[in-house]
């Protein structure tokens, strides 16, 4: 068994917080994993991605087109960007969130409409979740990139580990609890979905 | 024992760490920087660590180290190891005391840089030992290995990293530190003092020593050969590489997986290359293992079939090397809006660029390496030409020479950051007052390294391990070379008054002139604090939508259903350059 994650969003999105806790949790579980993710420009409002590769036996830490089982886009129109890498019959979950690029901003280009019925034309298996509503109502929009990740985390059935702690654990102690939820939400938002489709 | 997942560049620190390394220095670069980060923050109490000034500087602060007995690293990315090539090439020529271990980190594809360049070939050419690690066990195992053949072989070992093994994360076991004492500095002129009779001397040994290392490197645990299921594919590789093989070929193949890649150890080499029937040689960027194979008499598979530039992945060895067909890929009918990285809401230089341009026709403008190198896009286009780190300073001395003998009357300008100043600019300054360069320098200064994520730098109050610094003052610095009163402004640049006043000036003046614009970049957490709850607003009855806000490219502005507004208060600093360019007054701050 071999799993790959495309985890991808807008710098300052926490991807790389989301990233660190899933890849502990992974090691905590016994499989071998790698993760890799390029730096550099990700805090001047570019495009981030993180690949999370685990299984039995892992050897390139990174994730070509056409291979990842899922995608969390971080932001809706990333989704699109994130795309080639999904796997036939992947899922692809997408935050609601839109965050505009500069071209946008300034009126040079348009954002894309209908960015969920695209998806959802393309591919089987989309998961829209409004992330940045349901953290923004537990108190803090921050959190959007845990309800994600409670999310990814009930698609991929890891069982075996107490996840909410781990969360409590690797987050700053003041945002302990919103986390947590943040996370429940997500978890418990992925299993209604599936539990109705 | 401890299992933990790391990055490379946080094993290699631990690695650092557990060979009793006692001086770490490095001047920061991506995918490079994080190394010394790690080392300052986790083991400050074994490890004596710096910034240094640039990267010749930390070699030879390393070398100092290793010449008086201590075990020293020395950290750069691929091009710092060009500004570093000095003294490398005469300390491949002495030899060391303490193991002397020099990380270059490349970046082929260049995620990060200014160019694609592969280091592998600097190991024969400066007759440095070379190892290269594929993951971040290796990397923590094989500095310790390099701090070993580094001190038995009399020789700097050249730690050959790249983007994806210095960011890719995966399992290290981690071991103890083993205590390694200080070598007793006893003094060895005829060894450390390179004049010609020495170095003559110096060269015949080090060829000596070379041929010795290749004997150990036919033996090494660095160098292995894993049968597989076949010896009908023998497979030749280093570093990430080998990953990419074994997701394409699994088992099915043989693997020679090389560590220790300079000297290359011919002899391991010839006898899995006459025990395998078809030799594929999977590396990235140069022909460098490649080039060997065939030396030896192999003909092989290799950059006939896989490119010379950028990087490897498996769907690029897949598809090269093998008849599987490609995943399927899906396709949407919409594709996502380009997303180019942007200064920053509130970076100082964005006031400098926007005053900048309003002066394009009588300015020709020289860039650099830095944040303020993201000018260089719409909508400023803020340069036409940026090649090396202080080449900022440089470059316009004899392009200004070139206008000149061609009548063209525009004024040469140049930009570099403070870390940039420092690292190589100062010596640019002097060029230009020294010889009465009739250009125009700008020293923008943030107050820190900002590009590579915030580190100190000798205009900063603090060392990489959160000391209180001297601090290095650049219009000192200016000053003492000779640039009077009237040749230099400090300005603040986002007063757009003052920037266009000192442009003006220098466009006017005949000779040296520099300006120093003094800001802190927003994204420093002390500085970043202090515009807590402040934002700025836009009074909708007095907007024009003019757009003149939109075009200075702030991402704390946006034109968002059909207004335009302060779309992001959190990241707005209200730092009031937008105020400036509203012509209507329609702009204005909350929360001071
Ligand atoms: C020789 C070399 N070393 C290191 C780097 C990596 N690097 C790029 S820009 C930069 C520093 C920029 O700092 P500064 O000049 O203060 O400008 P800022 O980003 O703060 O605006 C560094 C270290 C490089 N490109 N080349």
């Amino acid at each position: 068994m071999r799993k790959n994650i495309l985890l991808i969003g807008v710098g300052g999105q926490g991807t790389i917080l989301t990233s660190k806790i899933l890849t502990a949790g992974l090691v905590e579980l016994g499989f071998d994993v790698k993760m890799s993710e390029i730096h550099g420009m990700s805090q001047r409002g570019g495009s981030v991605t993180t690949q999370i590769r685990y299984g039995e036996k892992i050897y390139s830490p990174n994730i070509g087109e056409g291979e990842a089982d899922i995608i969390v886009a971080f932001e809706r129109s990333e989704a699109l960007r994130g795309l080639p890498f999904l796997k036939q019959g992947g899922t692809i979950i997408v935050n609601e969130r839109e965050i505009y690029p500069l071209p946008v901003m300034t009126g040079a280009i348009a954002y894309p409409d209908n960015i969920i019925e695209n998806l959802q034309k393309t591919v089987g298996n989309v998961l829209f979740l409004e992330a940045d509503r349901i953290a923004t109502e537990l108190g803090n929009i921050r959190a959007q990139n845990i309800v994600l990740l409670g999310a990814l985390v009930a698609f991929l059935s890891l069982d075996g580990i107490d996840w909410s702690e781990l969360v409590g654990e690797m987050v700053p102690p003041r945002a302990k609890e919103l986390n947590q939820k943040a996370f429940a939400a997500g978890f418990d938002f992925y299993r209604a979905h599936t539990a109705k489709a | 024992m401890k299992i933990e997942i790391m990055t490379g560049n946080e094993a290699i620190a631990r690695g650092a760490y557990e060979a009793s390394c006692h001086l770490a220095a490095a001047y920061p670069g991506t995918p490079s920087t994080e190394i010394l980060e790690n080392i300052a923050d986790n083991y400050a109490d074994d490890i004596n660590s710096r910034w240094a000034s640039n990267e010749k500087t930390a070699l030879e602060i390393a070398a100092g180290a290793s010449i008086g007995g201590m075990r020293a690293l020395a950290v750069m990315k691929h091009v710092g190891v060009n500004v570093a090539a000095d003294p490398m090439f005469t300390l491949g020529m002495t030899g060391v005391e303490g193991g002397l271990v020099i990380v270059s980190a490349d970046d082929p594809a260049c995620h990060s840089s200014q160019n694609e360049q592969d280091n592998r070939l600097y190991a024969p050419h400066a007759k440095l030992a070379m190892v290269e690690a594929s993951d971040s066990q290796e990397c923590k195992d094989y500095v310790k290995a390099a701090f070993e053949i580094s001190e038995k072989f009399d020789i700097p070992v050249l730690f050959r990293m790249t983007t994806r093994v210095c960011h890719a994360k995966s399992l290290v076991k981690l071991s103890d530190r083993q205590e390694v004492a200080v070598r007793k500095y006893e003094g060895n002129p005829r060894k450390y003092s390179m004049l010609p009779a020495n170095a003559r001397v110096r060269h015949a040994k080090r060829e000596e020593l070379l041929v010795e290392l290749e004997e150990y490197a036919c033996t090494s645990p660095l160098n292995r050969i894993e049968w597989g299921k076949s010896k009908k594919i023998g497979i030749v590789t280093s570093g990430i590489s080998y990953q990419y093989a074994r997701d394409v070929f699994g088992d099915e193949v043989s693997y020679l997986k090389l560590g220790l890649t300079y000297p290359l150890p011919s002899k391991l080499i010839q006898s899995f290359c006459e025990d395998v029937e078809t030799i594929y040689v999977i590396e990235e960027n140069e022909p460098y293992l490649e080039n060997k194979v065939r030396a030896l008499g192999f003909a092989c598979v290799g950059k006939d079939r896989l490119p010379l530039l950028g990087e490897l992945n498996t769907g690029i060895v897949r598809k090269a090397l093998t008849d599987q067909p490609d995943p399927e890929v899906y396709k949407s009918e919409i594709s996502a809006p380009p997303r180019p990285p942007v200064l920053c809401a509130g970076c100082p230089h964005r006031g400098y660029f926007n005053a900048l341009r309003k002066r394009k026709r009588d300015i020709v403008a020289v860039g650099d390496i830095g944040c303020y190198a993201l000018g260089i896009n719409e909508p400023f286009n803020g340069f036409d030409i940026s090649i090396c780190m202080g080449s900022g300073f440089t470059v316009p001395i004899g392009l200004a020479e070139a206008l000149k003998k061609q009548g063209d009357q525009r004024k040469v300008f140049g930009m570099l950051g403070d870390s940039t100043f420092f690292h190589s600019g100062m010596t640019g300054l002097v060029d230009v007052v020294h010889s009465n360069a009739n250009v125009v320098l700008c020293i923008l200064d943030n107050d820190i390294t900002a590009m590579t994520g915030h580190q100190a730098n000798p205009g900063t109050a603090r060392s990489l391990t959160g000391e209180p610094a001297r601090v290095v003052s650049i219009e000192a610095m200016v000053r003492a070379t000779g640039i009077e009163e009237d040749r230099l402004r400090i300005v603040n640049p986002i007063d757009q008054t003052a920037m266009d006043a000192a442009i003006d000036a220098g466009i006017k003046a005949e000779g040296p002139f520099v300006i120093i614009t003094q800001y802190p970049c927003a994204l420093i957490k002390e500085v970043a604090r202090t515009f807590v709850g402040k934002y700025c607003v836009i009074d909708q009855d007095k907007c024009t939508k003019c757009k003149s806000c939109l075009r200075i490219a702030c991402p704390a502005i946006a034109l968002k259903d059909g207004v335009i507004q302060i779309v992001d208060r959190q990241a707005c600093t209200a730092c009031g350059l937008c105020m400036q360019v509203c012509k209507f007054g329609a702009i204005s701050k909350v929360g001071e």
